[in-house]
């Protein structure tokens, strides 16, 4: 740790890792453990990064709820969810390996809710043919971020927080470091590693309507794209079914699946329950018949038995619900605010309280709905990307050497559509392995320094910002490109709407390059935005001109000009990557499953 | 919804400035929509009047702490205080949280709390306890999720009067980390001793019990009744009974209660 003269500080680690949500704590967790010095930057407060937010819980085949699980059937529920688009390799290792992560996380002291005979209770969600999801109340992602954290602090490890990454450090063909600012000095800071992991979660914040904070501008995705690694399937942005539409202000906020999970009914203005409309042909014998059965499948969770009841049509995939919801709204029969009605109380007022005490309590507090009594107005909102870095299944590896990434940020996991529940056991999962991919990697490689140009060009770029008279307000940008990928790369999509949008993002790149910033660089959000809106950017550009590119509908991607799946695409993953200043966009072949797995899916 | 509502101006208050100019409040006029909480009127002056305002905040849920601020004197969530709440004939005044070192604007440095977390020893279950050992019922675990729900938010530290004085801030760890200790010591399988820590390091005789922390905690988390004075009793019994001290580090709490008695500072219906 040395203050250099021209005034930035430098800190050296073997492994650094960018982004302290799941993904990044279990990364760095595990390499510390590897025996690597690890450092692990954050741009929030350690504690409050995205995975604190999730509510519904962590799906593994632990079997205690349904005995007949297995990884075979996590497997097969995540492909055929993800619309046979994932890489199957990563999906393998993560319903092998999620079971374990799980029980790994009990033992660091993390409290699951319980079975009545004493084991982690697991709930039913979207798209999982068993109850898979364990979970504590609807406050699954506190207890992973709490119990990940007090580990990672417990273990010594070096932590910076409120402290943002604008650019990774590269020589030749090898990532080498990162540079950033701290927060509360505007200060710039430089971090030398043999390894970097990226964990930096997705890039929800260019969207109107979205759960995401404002830390999700997919800075991940764009430092590693700048440094000339590779990205995929970055059409595939999820729209969640329910986030509240009112009031204005909570737009967006989430309404966890685990409503639907423990008995949520959807309905329109005409109280039709109207999913039993949109349910896929092909998955039609795996839910309920009728009104009864559903409910008797609602009565047996409660009261914890098997059941032959099938699941209610609400728990079809989140790409499913979501186009039928909107769907519903624009063919004039939603709620008073622009949504649907989701119900859940039918259910005594107990049981809703002591299931989902987060909800209850987001609704009376910010918009003074009781939802033990009556029904929640609910709507889409851009919830996650799948679409993310290339890694490799085993180590979490990118293209781009010394470079790996983990957690939202990167892409193949989850295909064409994630199944709720499978992004936390996919954080434990792929940052445990990408931890030990950067340490073992770090251990082969001798230190590097970086250039000096590359430090004077990052100083450069900080500063530009105050010089600039423009009169483009960041927060103005920032709306404009929301209402930008809202309005034309949202739920459904057209050659021409995306045509227009790539337009419209680069009148917006032109102007970015003369926004203008005041005040001091000591916790100047105006500021920070700049950096953060030149991510969303390229992240927005990525989207548009990949959906551009794929003439078919699969999953979160639906084309009006080309409704079906197409087989050609079926075998394609759309590729990113930068060519000079330049995005080039390709696809290219599937990895080929072998036979065994594939029996699985289709016996 | 009566007409012309979405439209009002709201007038708020807000600290600006910096340890080194002292700082002042500084009047805004929002226009107010239906719904809104202060965080919505900052950023909103973010967007159009300030824009570099030092707020800090993330989910904009009340579930991730980040966005605390004292608004009207009170300690509080600002994404969860609804301007409809607050009286309408005086401004809003939003300030940030007094206890700890301002670094600008409504952004204060809350740093000394993660270096007395760091202090705290870890969940220790025991290395060789059998499968069997980690199945709990729900009951058994209800009050440790009690604990466990804390967001970190840090507006118990705030208020505590033991922590707002700052002669008296070190030697006393606060109300968020006996809660954080509580959750550790009812644990099921944590065998660790944190009593005398909490005596002597975490000073937890300088809680004279007056409750202002869980009156503030958005968590609801009964922080005194059910985290701080089952504590102040375990460490009172420990001391009065060294006995009970050798006997847990032998065997592990578990075996106390043996014959079904309430364990110490567990709470139970005759308060034990
Ligand atoms: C409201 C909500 C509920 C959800 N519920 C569930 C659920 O029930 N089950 C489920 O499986 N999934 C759920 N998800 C999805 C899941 O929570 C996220 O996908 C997941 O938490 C992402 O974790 P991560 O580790 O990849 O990133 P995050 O937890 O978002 O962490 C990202 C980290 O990167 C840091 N960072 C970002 N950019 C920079 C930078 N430039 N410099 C330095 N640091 C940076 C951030 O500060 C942060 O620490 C939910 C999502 C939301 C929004
Ligand atoms: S009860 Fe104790 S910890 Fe809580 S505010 Fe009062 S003195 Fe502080
Ligand atoms: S105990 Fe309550 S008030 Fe204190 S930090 Fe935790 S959530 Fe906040
Ligand atoms: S912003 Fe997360 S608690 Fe207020």
């Amino acid at each position: 740790m040395s203050r250099a003269r021209d005034q930035y500080e430098t800190h050296a680690h073997d492994v650094l890792v960018i982004g302290a949500g799941g993904a990044g704590l279990r990364a760095a967790i595990e390499a510390q453990a590897a025996g690597a010095s690890v450092g692990l930057v954050c741009k929030s407060l350690l504690g409050k990064a995205h995975t604190v937010m999730a509510e519904g819980g962590v799906a593994a085949a632990l079997a205690n709820v349904a005995t007949d699980d297995s990884w075979r059937t996590h497997f097969r529920d995540t492909m055929l969810g993800g619309k046979m688009l994932n890489n199957w390799r990563m999906a393998q290792i993560h319903a092998q390996e999620a079971p374990d992560r799980v029980r790994e996380l009990e033992r660091w002291g993390a409290v699951f809710d319980r079975t009545r005979d004493g084991r982690i209770l697991q709930r039913p969600f979207g798209g999982h043919s068993h109850p898979r999801l364990a979970h504590v109340g609807d406050r699954t992602g506190l207890e992973m971020i709490r119990t990940l954290q007090d580990r990672a602090v417990a273990s010594g490890l070096a932590v910076y927080m409120e402290c943002t990454i604008t650019r990774l450090l590269t020589d030749g063909d090898r990532v080498i470091g990162a540079i950033g600012y701290w927060r509360t000095t505007g200060d710039m800071v430089v971090f030398r590693a043999k390894a970097v992991v990226l964990a930096t979660g997705g890039i929800g914040r260019a969207y109107q309507v979205t759960s995401n904070s404002w830390e999700y501008s997919g800075d991940g995705h764009a430092l590693a794209y700048e440094a000339g690694a590779e990205l995929i399937d970055m059409e595939f942005v999820q729209f969640h079914p329910t986030g509240m539409v009112w009031p204005p202000g909570v737009r967006g906020l989430l309404v966890t699946e685990a409503v639907r999970g423990e008995g949520g009914i959807l309905r329109n203005n005409e109280n039709d329950r109207f999913m039993w409309r949109y349910l896929p042909d092909e998955r039609r014998h795996e839910y309920a018949e009728t009104d009864s059965e559903a409910s008797r499948w609602v009565e047996a969770l409660r009261e914890g038995r098997q059941t032959d009841a099938r699941q209610p049509p609400e728990l079809s995939t989140r790409d499913n619900v979501s186009r039928a919801i909107y769907t519903e709204v624009r063919e004039g029969r939603g709620s008073e605010h622009g949504g649907v009605y989701l119900d859940i109380s039918y259910l005594p007022p107990e049981l809703v309280r002591r299931k989902l005490p987060s909800m209850y309590e987001q609704f009376r507090e910010l918009a003074g709905v009781d939802i033990t009594t009556g029904p929640m107005e609910i709507g889409p909102t851009c919830h996650y990307v799948m679409g993310g870095v290339r890694v490799d299944a085993e180590t979490g590896a990118s293209t781009r050497t010394g470079l790996f990434a983990a957690g939202e940020v990167a892409g193949g996991m989850h295909g064409a559509n994630r199944l709720g529940g499978n992004s936390l056991s996919d954080l434990l999962v792929f940052g445990q392995r990408a931890g030990v991919g950067a340490a073992a990697f770090a251990k082969e490689v001798a230190p590097d320094k970086p250039g000096s140009g590359e430090l004077a060009l990052a100083g450069t770029e900080l500063a530009a910002p105050f010089d600039h008279h423009s009169g483009t307000n960041p927060y103005r940008l920032h709306a404009e490109l929301q209402a930008t990928m809202q309005s034309l790369v949202g739920i459904f999509r057209t050659a021409e709407d995306l045509e227009t949008a790539i337009e419209r993002l680069g009148e917006l790149r032109a102007k970015w390059a003369t926004i203008e910033v005041s005040g001091p660089r000591a916790y100047n959000p105006g500021w920070n935005l700049t950096f953060e809106l030149k991510n969303m950017l390229i992240c927005s550009e990525a989207v548009a001109r990949s959906a551009l590119q794929r003439t078919e509908s699969r999953g979160a991607h639906s084309r009006i000009d080309h409704p079906d799946p197409d087989p050609a695409w079926a075998k394609r993953n759309s590729v990113v990557s930068r060519d000079g200043d330049q995005m080039r966009v390709g696809h290219s072949r599937l990895p080929e499953m072998p036979a065994e797995l594939r029996e699985l899916i289709t016996p | 919804m009566p007409v012309g509502r979405t439209h009002r101006l709201r007038h708020l208050r807000v600290f600006r400035g910096t340890p080194e100019d002292g700082g002042e409040l500084v009047e805004y006029s929002v226009p107010v929509q239906e719904g809104m909480v202060v965080l919505d009127a900052l950023h909103w002056i973010q967007a159009n009047r300030a824009p570099d305002l030092a707020v800090r905040w993330n989910c904009k849920a009340a579930k991730c702490g980040s966005c605390s601020a004292e608004v009207n004197g009170r300690p509080t969530l600002t994404c969860k205080t609804r301007l409809s709440d607050l009286p309408e004939d005086i401004p809003v005044q939003v300030e940030p949280m007094r206890t700890f070192p301002l670094v600008r604007d409504l952004v204060t440095d809350v740093s000394w709390n993660y270096e007395v977390n760091r202090r705290i020893t870890p969940f220790t279950p025991p290395e060789d306890a059998p499968e069997e050992a980690w199945r709990w019922q729900q009951e058994d675990i209800e009050r440790v999720q009690e604990f466990r729900k804390c967001i970190e938010c840090f507006l118990c530290q705030d208020i505590c009067h033991v922590l707002r004085n700052h002669e008296t801030r070190n030697p006393f760890m606060g109300p968020r980390f006996l809660v954080r200790a509580a959750g550790l010591e009812l644990h099921p399988m944590d065998r660790a001793d944190r009593t005398p820590y909490l005596r002597d390091g975490g000073g937890i005789g300088y809680c004279n019990i007056t409750k202002c922390c869980t009156e503030v905690c958005p968590e609801h988390i009964k922080i005194t009744d059910n985290a701080i004075i089952p504590l102040k009793e375990r460490v009172a019994d420990t001391y009065y009974d060294p006995v009970q001290v050798a006997w847990r580090k032998l065997f592990g709490r578990r075996s106390e209660g043996g014959s079904g008695q309430p364990i110490p500072g567990q709470p139970s219906a005759d308060g034990s």
